[in-house]
C-alpha cells in the first residue's frame, strides 16, 4: 500500500500539481508578456503604449482577454469544423508539457526526467502540426499559404536547433536539464554561452524561427498574408494561438537560459528569480528584434538555415566532439 | 441564415475573367489581394495567380476610389475646382494644387509675384518630404518593419505643424490660388522651417542606420523588380521610378517652372533599376528638398504674396493648356480646355501613379509573393491619385 | 571571402539597427496624450467658418448679404436667408465694401445698397459643415471680411444635424456669453 502510494500516487499528484502550476504560470505570463510587448513597442516607438485601463494600463491585457473570451466564435463556410477547433487547442496544450522538465529553481522542477531535453524538443514540434491544421482547415487561401510556410520553416529550423542543443548535450554528457544546470554552477564563465557561443547564437536564431517571431514571422506575415494561418480565427480561437505564441516564447527562453545562461545559477538572489530574470531577458531581446527588423523573405529564410546555420552548427558539433574526445 | 445561393462564390467579373485566362498547366491558386489588404495602401485590388508562392500573373484592378475628379472639373467653376486638387493625391496635395493653378495661370497669362513663387517652392518641397517620409515608413511596414513608420511620422508631424501655420490644414491642402497663395508666410514659419531643416538633416543618418543599411531590408530590395530604362519609357513611368533606372528626368529641370532654375539642386539617379534604386533615389531626394528649401528661404524676396491683378471672376480665354510639375511620385500634368466660359470644358489630370502602377503587372511575373508586395510598395502608389 | 565579409557587415548592420531602437527606447514619449495634454498649435487650425461681428456691436455680423460666399462655395454648404425690409427700416451702416458690384450672372444680382443704407438684412446663415472642404474660398472672397475660421477642433457628433449650424444664431449667442475659448 505504501509502495503504491510512494511510486504511483505521489508522482501523479506531483505531476498534476506541477501541471496546474505551470498552466497558471503560462496564463499569468501570457498576460504579462502581452503588456510588456506592447509597452516595449510603445517605448521604442516613443509612445506610451497601453495607458488607459488601470494604472499605467496594467489591466489592459485583462480587458483584452475578456474581450477575446466574450467574442463570438465564427467559422468560415466550408471549413472542417473538427480540425478548425482542434488546431488552437493543439497548439496550446503541448506548451504545458514542454515546461514540465525545466528546473525553475533548485527544487522547482515539474518533472525531473532524464530525457528532459528530448521531451521538450519532441513536444515543441507539435506546434507546427497545429499551424498546419489551422491553415488547412480554414478554407482560406491566405491561411493555406501561411500553413505551408509554417511547415517548411519549422522543418528547416528544427535541424540547427537540435544540432546546437546537441552540442550542450555533448559537453555535459546528459539530456537532463538538472545536470546541465549543475554543470554551469561554477561561476559566470562556466555558463555555456561562453563555452559554446556559436551554439547559443544558432539556438537563438533557430528559436526565433521556431516560435515564428519577427524577423521570421512568415506564417503570419500580415503585410503579405493578412494574418497567415490564423486569418479566420476570432475570439478565443485567436486568443489561444496568441497565448501559444507567447508560451512558446517562454519555453524557448526557458530552455535557452537553462542550456546556455546557467539556469537558476546566480549569486545573491534565490534561484527562481535568476531563472525568471534570464527568461525575461531573452524574451525582451526577442521583442527588441521584432520592433527593429523588417521581415526576411521566405527563400532567404531557408537559405539562412540551409546555407549558414546547418553547416555552422554541424561544424560546431564536430569541433565539440573532437575537443571532448581529445580532452578525455 | 443566409441562403448559400445568394453568394456569388465565383467572384465578380474581374476574378472570373482572370480565372479564365489561367496560364499554368498544373495547380495554380488565384488569390485576390485587396481591395482591403494591409499592403495595398488603400483600395487597390490585385489579382494574382500563384504557383506555390510564385506569382505567375498579376493584374491590378482599379476604380475602387474613383471620385470623378475630372468630371467634377466640368461642372465647377475654375475657382471652385481648387479644393478638389488637394484630394487627388492627398500625400502631395500641394503639387497638384500647383499643377492646376499653374495651368490656369498659363492660360490666362497671370503673372505670379516672386515672393509667391518662392513660397510655393518652399511649401511644395516641404510637402514632398512629407510624402516621401510616409512612403518610406509604409514601405518598410510592407516589408514587416513596424517601427520606422513611427519615426517617420515624428518628422512628418513636424512638417504638418509648419504647413498648418500657413495653410490651416494638415493633409488636404488648398493653399495655392491663381496668382499666388492664399496667405503669406510668417517669420515664425520661416524660423520653424529653418529649425526643421537642421533637425531633419541630423535625423537622416538615423534613418540610414535603422533601415537603409539593414541587411534584411537590402535582401528584400536588391535585385527585386528590376525596371529597365526601355521598360520605364514604354509604360510612361516618371518620378523616382524613372530616375531609379538611371535617367535624370525631373520636370523641375526638364521643363523648369516657377523659380526652380534659380535654385541649385541635383537630380538623384540610380542605375540599378531595382527596388533598392528607387529607395535610394527617394531618400536622396529628401536631402535635395532640404537644399531647395534652404536656398529658397535665403532668396525669399519681399513683396505681395498674391498678384493684385487677378480678375474677380476667372474666365480664361478660349484655348487649351498643359502644365506639368514634379510631384513626389512623378510628373503631374493638368491638361485643360477652355471654351471661354467660367467652367473648364474638359480637364484631364495626368496622375503619375497610374503609369507607375502598370509596370507592376510585368514586374511581378515570376517573382515570389513577398517580392511582389515589395515591388508594389517600391512604386509608391497612392490609390486615390490613380483612380482620381 | 567576400561573402563572409559581406555577411559580417550585414550582421553589424543588424546591431546598428538595434542600437538605434535601443536609443529611442530610452528617450521620452513624443505623443501628445490627448485628454491630459493638448497640442499647442490649435491657434493655426482652421475649423469651420464663423461670422465676424461688427466691432461696435458683437451681436451683429459685418455681413452685407452679398451672397458671394454662398455662390463660390464649391461644396454648396452655405445657405443664406435674407429679406429686403421696408424703406423705413433699412439698416443704417457705413459700408466698408471693397467692391460692392454684384457679379454678373450671380445669385446676388439685386442691388446691395443704396447710399449708406444696406438694402438687405441677414435672417439666417446656415452652414452645412458635413460637406465643407475647408478650402477657405468663402473667407477669402467675403468683401467685408465677415467670415473667419473658428478654431474648433474638438467637434464630434452622432448625426448629421449636429454639424449643421446657424452661424447667425451662434454669433448672437456668443455675444452674450463671456469670452469663449475652445481649449
Ligand atoms: S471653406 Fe470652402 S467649402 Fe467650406 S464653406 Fe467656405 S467655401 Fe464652402
Ligand atoms: S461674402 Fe461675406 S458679406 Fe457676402 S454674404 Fe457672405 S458673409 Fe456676407
Amino acid at each position: 500500500m505504501t509502495q503504491i502510494l510512494q511510486y504511483l500516487v505521489m508522482p501523479l499528484v506531483h505531476i498534476v500539481v506541477a501541471l496546474a502550476a505551470i498552466l497558471t504560470f503560462i496564463a499569468l505570463n501570457g498576460l504579462i508578456l502581452v503588456y510588456v510587448e506592447r509597452k516595449v513597442a510603445g517605448f521604442i516607438q516613443r509612445r506610451p503604449g497601453p495607458y488607459e485601463v488601470g494604472p499605467q494600463g496594467l489591466l489592459q491585457p485583462l480587458a483584452d482577454a475578456l474581450k477575446l473570451m466574450a467574442k463570438q466564435l465564427v467559422m468560415p463556410r466550408g471549413a472542417d469544423s473538427i480540425l478548425f477547433w482542434a488546431a488552437p487547442l493543439l497548439s496550446f496544450t503541448p506548451v504545458a508539457i514542454c515546461l514540465m522538465p525545466i528546473p525553475f529553481g533548485p527544487n522547482l522542477t515539474g518533472w525531473n526526467v532524464n530525457l528532459g531535453i528530448l521531451l521538450v524538443l519532441a513536444f515543441s514540434g507539435l506546434n507546427v502540426l497545429a499551424l498546419c491544421l489551422a491553415g488547412w482547415s480554414s478554407n482560406n487561401k491566405y491561411s493555406l499559404l501561411g500553413a505551408a510556410r509554417a511547415v517548411a520553416q519549422s522543418v528547416a529550423y528544427e535541424i540547427p536547433l537540435l544540432l546546437s542543443v546537441l552540442c550542450i548535450a555533448f559537453t555535459t554528457g546528459s539530456l537532463n536539464f538538472a545536470d546541465v544546470t549543475a554543470s554551469q554552477s561554477h561561476g559566470l564563465f562556466s555558463w555555456n554561452i561562453f563555452v559554446q557561443p556559436l551554439a547559443f547564437l544558432i539556438f537563438f536564431i533557430a528559436a526565433l524561427a521556431e516560435t515564428n517571431r519577427a524577423p521570421f514571422d512568415l506564417p503570419e506575415a500580415e503585410s503579405e498574408l493578412t494574418a497567415g494561418f490564423h486569418t479566420e480565427y476570432s475570439g478565443m480561437g485567436f486568443g489561444l494561438f496568441f497565448l501559444a505564441e507567447y508560451s512558446y516564447m517562454i519555453v524557448v527562453s526557458a530552455v535557452g537560459s537553462v542550456l546556455f545562461l546557467g539556469g537558476w545559477n546566480g549569486p545573491f538572489l534565490s534561484g527562481h528569480w535568476w531563472m525568471l530574470g534570464k527568461i525575461y531577458a531573452l524574451i525582451l531581446v526577442m521583442m527588441w528584434f521584432r520592433w527593429t527588423y523588417p521581415r526576411v523573405r521566405f527563400d532567404q529564410l531557408l537559405n539562412i538555415c540551409w546555407k549558414w546555420l546547418i553547416p555552422l552548427s554541424l561544424m560546431n558539433l564536430l569541433g565539440t566532439a573532437l575537443i571532448i574526445n581529445l580532452v578525455r | 441564415m443566409q441562403d448559400k445561393s445568394s453568394f456569388n462564390l465565383d467572384g465578380d467579373y474581374y476574378s472570373s475573367k482572370f480565372a479564365e485566362q489561367r496560364k499554368g498547366e498544373g495547380d495554380t491558386l488565384i488569390l485576390n489581394l485587396g481591395p482591403q489588404h494591409p499592403s495595398t495602401h488603400g483600395v487597390l485590388r490585385v489579382m494574382v495567380e500563384l504557383d506555390g508562392e510564385y506569382v505567375r500573373r498579376a493584374e491590378p484592378v482599379l476604380g475602387y476610389i474613383h471620385r470623378m475628379h475630372e468630371k467634377m472639373g466640368e461642372v465647377k467653376t475654375y475657382v471652385q475646382y481648387l479644393p478638389n486638387m488637394g484630394r487627388v493625391d492627398y500625400l502631395h496635395a500641394l503639387a497638384w494644387n500647383w499643377a492646376y493653378v499653374g495651368a490656369v495661370e498659363r492660360l490666362m497669362g497671370i503673372e505670379v509675384p516672386p515672393r509667391a513663387e518662392y513660397i510655393r517652392v518652399i511649401t511644395c518641397e516641404l510637402n514632398r518630404i512629407c510624402s516621401h517620409l510616409l512612403w518610406w515608413g509604409a514601405y518598410v511596414l510592407d516589408l514587416g518593419g513596424f517601427t520606422p513608420i513611427l519615426y517617420a511620422f515624428d518628422d512628418r508631424e513636424n512638417i504638418m505643424d509648419i504647413l498648418q501655420m500657413v495653410t490651416g490644414s494638415r493633409l488636404t491642402y488648398c493653399y495655392y490660388r491663381f496668382g499666388g497663395v492664399s496667405s503669406d508666410i510668417t517669420s515664425e514659419f520661416i524660423a520653424q522651417t529653418r529649425a526643421f531643416v537642421d533637425r531633419f538633416r541630423k535625423r537622416i543618418p538615423m534613418y540610414h542606420d535603422l533601415v537603409t543599411g539593414n541587411m534584411i531590408l537590402r535582401g528584400r530590395c536588391e535585385d527585386i523588380g528590376v525596371i529597365s530604362l526601355e521598360m520605364a519609357k514604354r509604360y510612361g513611368a516618371t518620378g523616382p521610378v524613372l530616375r531609379g533606372t538611371g535617367l535624370p528626368y525631373d520636370v523641375r529641370r526638364a521643363e523648369p517652372y516657377s523659380v526652380y532654375n534659380q535654385i541649385d539642386f541635383d537630380i538623384p539617379v540610380s542605375e540599378a533599376g531595382d527596388a533598392m534604386a528607387r529607395y535610394d533615389v527617394r531618400l536622396a531626394e529628401l536631402e535635395q528638398s532640404l537644399r531647395i528649401i534652404e536656398q529658397a528661404l535665403q532668396q525669399l524676396p519681399d513683396g505681395p504674396y498674391i498678384s493684385a491683378d487677378v480678375p474677380e471672376r476667372i474666365v480664361p480665354p478660349k484655348g487649351e493648356v498643359y502644365f506639368a510639375v514634379e510631384g513626389a511620385r512623378g510628373k503631374i500634368g493638368v491638361y485643360l480646355i477652355s471654351d471661354g466660359s467660367d467652367k473648364p470644358y474638359r480637364i484631364k489630370l495626368r496622375a503619375p501613379g497610374y503609369s507607375n502602377l502598370h509596370v507592376f503587372a510585368e514586374l511581378a511575373q515570376g517573382t515570389i509573393l513577398a517580392d511582389a508586395i515589395s515591388i508594389l510598395g517600391s512604386l509608391d502608389l497612392v490609390i486615390p491619385e490613380i483612380d482620381r | 571571402m567576400t561573402t563572409i565579409r559581406k555577411t559580417l557587415n550585414g550582421l553589424w548592420s543588424l546591431i546598428v539597427g538595434l542600437k538605434v531602437t535601443g536609443k529611442e527606447f530610452c528617450k521620452p514619449w513624443l505623443t501628445v496624450h490627448y485628454p491630459r495634454q493638448e497640442v499647442n498649435n490649435l491657434n493655426t487650425y482652421r475649423g469651420h467658418i464663423e461670422l465676424v461681428s461688427l466691432s461696435d456691436d458683437p451681436g451683429k455680423p459685418k455681413c452685407v448679404v452679398c451672397r458671394r460666399c454662398e455662390e463660390i462655395c464649391p461644396s454648396d454648404c452655405i445657405r443664406i436667408e435674407m429679406h429686403t425690409p421696408e424703406e423705413s427700416h433699412l439698416p443704417d451702416r457705413p459700408l466698408m465694401l471693397i467692391s460692392g458690384v454684384p457679379l454678373a450672372g450671380s445669385v446676388a444680382k439685386d442691388p446691395l445698397c443704396e447710399g449708406d443704407k444696406l438694402l438687405r438684412v441677414l435672417d439666417g446663415f446656415y452652414l452645412n459643415y458635413n460637406m465643407c472642404s475647408l478650402c477657405g474660398l468663402c473667407v477669402q472672397n467675403c468683401p467685408v471680411s465677415s467670415l473667419t475660421f473658428s478654431q474648433e477642433v474638438y467637434l464630434a457628433g452622432q448625426k448629421r444635424s449636429d454639424f449643421e449650424f446657424d452661424l447667425l444664431q451662434r454669433l448672437q449667442e456668443d455675444a452674450y456669453k463671456p469670452i469663449k475659448s475652445y481649449h
